[in-house]
Parts: C-alpha cells; sequence; structure tokens
C-alpha cells in the first residue's frame, strides 16, 4: 500500500471579495500564513513550495528554504495538480511537507500578473480576432452544442445557479445570499446569449493554501486539526483553445482525471457523500456531474432541477456556493478543495452530515486542463 | 487606410500558409499524406497518426454551425456591431474554426445550429479573416 498523504493545513484569505488594499502576493502570503497556523505548522516545517506564478517568490518572502517546487500553471485547476504533484512528491521522498498557495487580485487587479495573449499566439490568430472577450465568450461557447444533443433546457441551465444560491444561503463567507428564482436568472442581464449574470461566476479578490504532508509525519509534528487523506487523484487535458475542444458536449480531461482519481482511491460513485465542481459558469457542474459518471449523459440538468444537488439533497454539490454565488478569484480550484477540506473535518458553513469521501473537479482554461481529487476523513 | 481597432491576426511561420490563403480567398488547412485527415490549426505533425507529412489544401469553405453565442458585452474594436456571433464552424473537411456570423441578423432563432454556411473574407489591417454566412446569403 502507498504511502498515507493527508492535508493536514486548509485556510483561505481573512477577507473575499473586493479587497484594492491587498496585493496578489499579500493575498498569498496571508493564505499561506493562515493554512500553516491552522496545520499548527511554521516556515521552518515546510520543505516543498508550490503555487501559480512564482515558487520561488513564495519561499523567498516566507524564509522557507525549498527542497522541492512546483509552478504549474495550468488555470484554475492548477492547486488539484500542486495536490496530485505533491502527494507524488512526498511518497517519492523528494520532500515531506508541502505548502500550497494561492492568491489572486482579480477583481482588483493589484500587482496582478498581465493576461492578454500576442496577436501572434494560436490564441491571437485563432479566436481573439472573432471578438472574444474572456471566459464569458469562450468557457460558454459549447453550451449550445450541448442543449440541441441532450435537450438540456435554459430553465435547466439557470436552475445550477438558483441550486448554488440555495447553499450560499446557508453560508456567512458567501458573496451572494439571497435565494433566486429561475425569473431572477432570466431577468439579469444577457452577457453571452445563453448566458445571463447569474449563470456566470463573480469576479472577487482572495487566497487559499493548504499543507499537504505524509501521515506519519503530520502525526509526529501534532499537528492541530484532522486529516484529511489524499485517496485519489487525476490529471489530464483536452485544447488549449476552446474552438479545438474534441467533443463541446462532454470534457476529455473530466472524463480522464475522473477515472484516473476514481479508480487510483478504489471508490465507487455510491461511496460519494459530496461534490464539489468547478463552476465558472452555470453548464460546467452538469458536464463535470456526468463527465465524472455519477449521470448519464443528458441527465444532469433534471438531476439538479429536481433538487438532489441542493441541501438536503442525495448529492450535495458546490456546497459553499460555488464560483456562482461563493467566490471566484479567477483560479477557482483552490476554494472548491477548501470545501471539501471543511465538509471532511465537519466544520463547514453549511454541512453535509457525515460526509466521509468528497471528490472535487477542477477545471483550468476553458474546459483546457482538469484535475481530480478524491478526498476522505479517514485513510480509505 | 486606418488601423483597424479590431485584433489583427500575426501570422507566424508555421501559419503563414493559412493566411496567405486568406489573402488569395482561399481556406487552407492542412492534410496527413499518411491518414488522409485534415487538421486544424496549423501544426508539424497530424494529431491523428503521428505522421510529419501535412500538406496545404485549399478547403471547400462550406461548413456547418457547431455552436455559438451573442455577445452583448463587446470586446474592443466591436462596440459598434451591436451583439454579435462568436461561433465554431465545421468545415466539410472534418475540422473546426472559431469565426463570427455575418449576412443575418443575429438572433438565436436566425441562427440554428448544424445550419450550412459558407465562408466569405474580411480584410482587416493588412490581414483577411475567414468569416461564414448562411448558404445563399450572398446571391
Ligand atoms: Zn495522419
Amino acid at each position: 500500500m502507498k504511502d498515507a498523504v493527508v492535508i493536514a493545513g486548509a485556510a483561505e484569505s481573512d477577507e473575499l471579495g473586493k479587497l484594492p488594499h491587498l496585493s496578489t502576493l499579500q493575498l498569498q502570503l496571508g493564505s499561506a500564513r493562515n493554512a500553516m497556523a491552522d496545520a499548527g505548522l511554521t516556515k521552518d516545517d515546510i520543505d516543498g513550495v508550490a503555487c501559480v506564478g512564482s515558487p520561488i517568490q513564495i519561499a523567498h518572502s516566507l524564509g522557507i528554504t525549498p527542497a522541492w517546487l512546483d509552478g504549474t500553471g495550468v488555470g484554475g485547476s492548477s492547486f488539484l495538480f500542486h495536490v496530485r504533484h505533491a502527494t507524488a512528491a512526498i511518497r517519492a521522498g523528494l520532500c515531506h511537507t508541502v505548502l500550497i498557495t494561492h492568491g489572486e487580485s482579480g477583481r482588483s487587479r493589484v500587482g496582478a500578473a498581465r493576461m492578454a495573449m500576442g496577436p501572434d499566439s494560436v490564441l491571437g490568430q485563432f479566436e481573439l480576432p472573432y471578438g472574444v472577450l474572456g471566459p464569458t465568450t469562450t468557457f460558454t461557447i459549447p453550451a449550445l452544442r450541448y442543449m440541441k444533443e441532450t435537450g438540456l433546457t435554459h430553465e435547466q441551465l439557470a436552475e445550477v445557479a438558483v441550486a448554488q444560491r440555495r447553499w450560499a444561503n446557508l453560508n456567512p463567507r458567501a458573496a451572494m445570499r439571497d435565494l433566486i428564482t429561475v425569473d431572477d436568472v432570466f431577468a439579469s442581464r444577457m452577457v453571452a446569449y445563453p448566458f445571463h449574470l447569474l449563470e456566470c461566476c463573480l469576479v472577487t479578490d482572495g487566497g487559499g493554501a493548504l499543507i499537504v504532508t505524509s501521515e506519519d509525519r503530520a502525526r509526529a509534528l501534532g499537528t492541530a486539526k484532522p486529516l484529511v487523506h489524499v485517496l485519489g487523484t487525476g490529471e489530464s487535458a483536452d485544447a488549449p483553445i476552446i474552438s479545438q475542444m474534441e467533443d463541446f458536449t462532454s470534457s476529455k480531461g473530466f472524463r480522464l482525471s475522473s477515472a484516473a482519481a476514481f479508480a487510483e482511491a478504489g471508490i465507487s460513485h455510491d461511496d460519494v457523500d459530496h461534490v464539489m465542481i468547478y463552476d465558472a459558469f452555470a453548464h460546467v457542474p452538469i458536464y463535470g456531474l456526468e463527465d465524472m459518471g455519477f449521470l448519464k449523459r443528458g441527465e444532469a440538468g433534471a438531476f439538479i432541477a429536481e433538487g438532489h444537488t441542493s441541501p438536503g439533497g442525495r448529492l450535495p454539490l458546490n456546497t459553499n456556493g460555488g464560483g456562482l454565488s461563493y467566490t471566484h478569484t479567477g483560479m477557482y480550484g483552490m476554494f472548491a478543495i477548501q470545501e471539501a477540506v471543511r465538509q471532511l473535518r465537519g466544520e463547514a458553513a453549511a454541512q453535509v452530515p457525515g460526509a466521509e469521501i468528497s471528490v472535487v473537479l477542477g477545471n483550468g482554461g476553458m474546459f483546457a486542463s482538469a484535475a481530480t481529487l478524491v478526498l476522505a476523513g479517514h485513510r480509505g | 487606410m486606418t488601423a483597424s481597432r479590431k485584433p489583427v491576426p500575426k501570422p507566424t511561420p508555421d501559419t503563414q500558409p493559412f493566411w496567405d490563403g486568406t489573402a488569395a480567398g482561399e481556406l487552407r488547412v492542412q492534410r496527413c499524406a499518411a491518414c488522409s485527415r485534415h487538421c486544424f490549426y496549423p501544426r508539424p505533425s497530424c494529431p491523428a497518426c503521428g505522421s510529419g507529412e501535412l500538406e496545404w489544401i485549399t478547403a471547400s469553405g462550406r461548413a456547418t454551425l457547431y455552436s455559438y453565442v451573442i455577445n452583448h458585452r463587446p470586446a474592443p474594436g466591436f462596440e459598434d456591431d451591436g451583439p454579435y456571433a462568436i461561433a465554431v464552424v465545421e468545415l466539410e473537411e472534418g475540422v473546426r474554426m472559431m469565426t463570427n456570423i455575418v449576412g443575418v441578423e443575429i438572433t438565436p432563432e436566425n441562427l440554428e445550429l448544424d445550419m450550412p454556411l459558407q465562408v466569405v473574407f474580411e480584410k482587416r489591417g493588412d490581414m483577411h479573416l475567414p468569416l461564414f454566412e448562411p448558404t445563399g446569403a450572398g446571391l
């Protein structure tokens, strides 16, 4: 049996939302310090650092001497990749305790990286000339194809936002908490048909961080919180630009990464108590539920509309309110992991009773990269 | 002529044949000499079989509408266009590409998936972009 690897510390930035008084680096470092405090560890316990951007900067700022660095930056799923890579590195003996940190001034853009792609890039030659303006005009394009092929209705698409707001309503840290109806979604501004504003994620500032180590070391160090076990992980990719996505009705990255994670964990879908699916837009959880194998093709819209993913439902999904209602800094994956950890520790704002196994699906870019984590409150 | 405020693509050595094609009023894609499959965007080897023997061919210009959004929040340079369709079309040769739909009022009712389309070329700066209109719209 492989050595048990755990998430021993997990915390978000003190504040989420509109934070023009904090830089990207401050959000990364503040979250890192919160996660170390959550674990009951100091910077001298850390010998591995992962982040999007410069792990050198993170290590140097905090006074960590790294024996292992990972700067994998494949979009909002990157932090799930970091957990996977850290798990492998720890098992291989490359390092023993890894800090994974995220901070993003996604709304205020303080100290943020420049995002523009050159006119000679693949994107610049074959997508930007057609008037695309970020994810709202690209991530959304597959949806009409999915709707035509499966019969998903506009009402069912809106129900995704309605369902997630029910969870946000129970979460004091969520940005948007008032309950909404399908009519409210339809009455919100049309952003990119068929997507209304309430079917698009928030744009916020914030951060979060994790401490990953072996179960043995966590117990030896005497970390403070219940340990969350990494039972299985997977990663994959589809196309770098949305127009080249292999199948507009199914994400190859979602399918392959989740199949790998479920297989490694040795669990079936019936074992899963709680699910987090990256929800930059309302259609993404629909793809996720089907591509992960919880439902057959074309079933997820009705499943969500019937309330099965809402509070009290049989498959609690995006229980923090998700990117649609909780927070979305641009690279939301860190927040999906954070909520899974809270659920498995029994400390979530909208706690799922007895949640023992949680699956987290992360997306990067526009269905471009994907990673899946199977996490558990026990060793498996 | 005045510079376009809309983004103008800048060719690279690997994509130059494509853009030379649009300037000549042709839509060119690559075809694999080994397995006969087409591919787009330009690449050094066939993503299906791995062969490096790719040749440029001129596509028929016929396509169908695979999917789209109607964008209501214009990108820089598109402010005067009104809501516009950012579409992905599937060429008769089997490859897909992003484009804009022109030659028809942009409404969901007018844009049915799988409707037949035909390429047209729009000059922008020194470049020519492949756009698509409903078959017969230009007649
Ligand atoms: Zn070939």
